[in-house]
């Protein structure tokens, strides 16, 4: 598809403000709809999107499988980590009273890094699968 | 509008428009959602459900060919226990409390809680939020483990073919 210059171009304008849209989704997930789920689902469909349009080596090349492998790991780390902070802490796994002096305010810390651990695990994964799937068709010698 | 949908997937050989069919199924199922008030689960079904998944479909697609193939036996087994099934779920779904009813098991026991006391103890405006990620933190943990653990298996069955080349 890398000939069709309306859709590189259109990709192009489309694409930042599909990255600007995640991360709203991802930071304002305390006051509207979303989180991390989404935000994670959302910012990979944009590198899926980039792959469909200027070629799954131009993908890999903006962001290498070993990020994306790192990523898939180090988001469930991440929320692990958080309730491990906890327990260091002097509360419960997983409690967020303890992360400041002000419980709302460690409330919305642990919720902050939890929901940053869910987007990075679910994007990581989401475009693990897609790398996966696609990458396959390019040798089809392969059995 | 659904249940023509529905229809077009299950009568349609071509596997391509059964995928871009099965997109429309979600974004309407979005709409239902965002009917029903749940925004956050209509996103997820909208971003999921119609983006990615329709998108690793296709490259499915392109990996096994596009026509769906004439099934060998007649699916009458199948049929009649998928049947079965339905009018056990249906006759299931007469028990359960009137749609909205404020009264029902569910809006009394923690819902109260978390409604009335989530925006003090959390500070965080969008409920949802709250309960996914403050008080069912464990539940979240466990689906991002599920989420970890699908990723693991794909590379696991999938690893073999990058290591040819």
């Amino acid at each position: 598809m890398q000939r069709y210059l309306v859709l590189r171009v259109i990709a192009k304008l489309v694409i930042p403000f599909m990255l600007l849209f995640a991360l709203y989704v991802q930071f304002h997930g305390d006051f509207g709809p979303g989180g991390g789920f989404q935000a994670g689902v959302i910012g990979a469909a944009a590198v899926v999107f980039y792959a469909l349009i200027f070629g799954l080596p131009a993908a890999r090349q903006l962001v290498p499988e070993w990020i994306v492998e790192t990523m898939v790991a180090a988001g469930v780390l991440l929320y692990a980590g958080v309730g491990v902070v906890g327990i260091l802490l002097g509360g419960n796994y997983l409690d967020y009273f303890v992360l400041d002096r002000d419980p709302v305010h460690g409330q919305h810390r642990g919720i902050f890094w939890v929901e940053a651990g869910v987007a990075i695990t679910v994007s990581g994964v989401m475009l693990k699968i897609f790398y996966m799937f696609a990458g396959r068709r390019r040798d089809p010698d392969e059995e | 509008m659904m249940a023509v949908v529905t229809v077009g997937i299950i009568v349609q050989r071509n596997l391509f428009s059964v995928v871009v069919l099965a997109g429309v199924y979600s974004f309407l199922m979005a709409t239902v959602l965002v009917g029903l008030d749940a925004v956050d689960v209509a996103m997820t079904e909208a971003s999921v459900g119609a983006g990615i998944s329709m998108v690793l479909l296709l490259a499915a697609l392109a990996l096994v060919g596009g026509e769906e193939a004439k099934p060998l036996v007649r699916p009458w087994l199948p049929l009649a226990l998928a049947l079965v099934i339905v009018g056990a779920l249906v006759y299931g779904t007469l028990g359960l409390p009137a749609f909205s009813d404020p009264n029902a098991p569910i809006h009394t026991h923690v819902v109260p809680r978390y409604l009335n006391e989530g925006l003090k103890e959390t500070g965080v405006p969008n409920i949802v939020t709250a309960v996914l990620a403050s008080y069912r933190g464990f539940d979240t943990l466990g689906e991002v483990t599920v989420v970890f653990t699908a990723g693991a298996g794909v590379i696991a069955l999938l690893r073999r073919v990058r290591r040819k080349d």
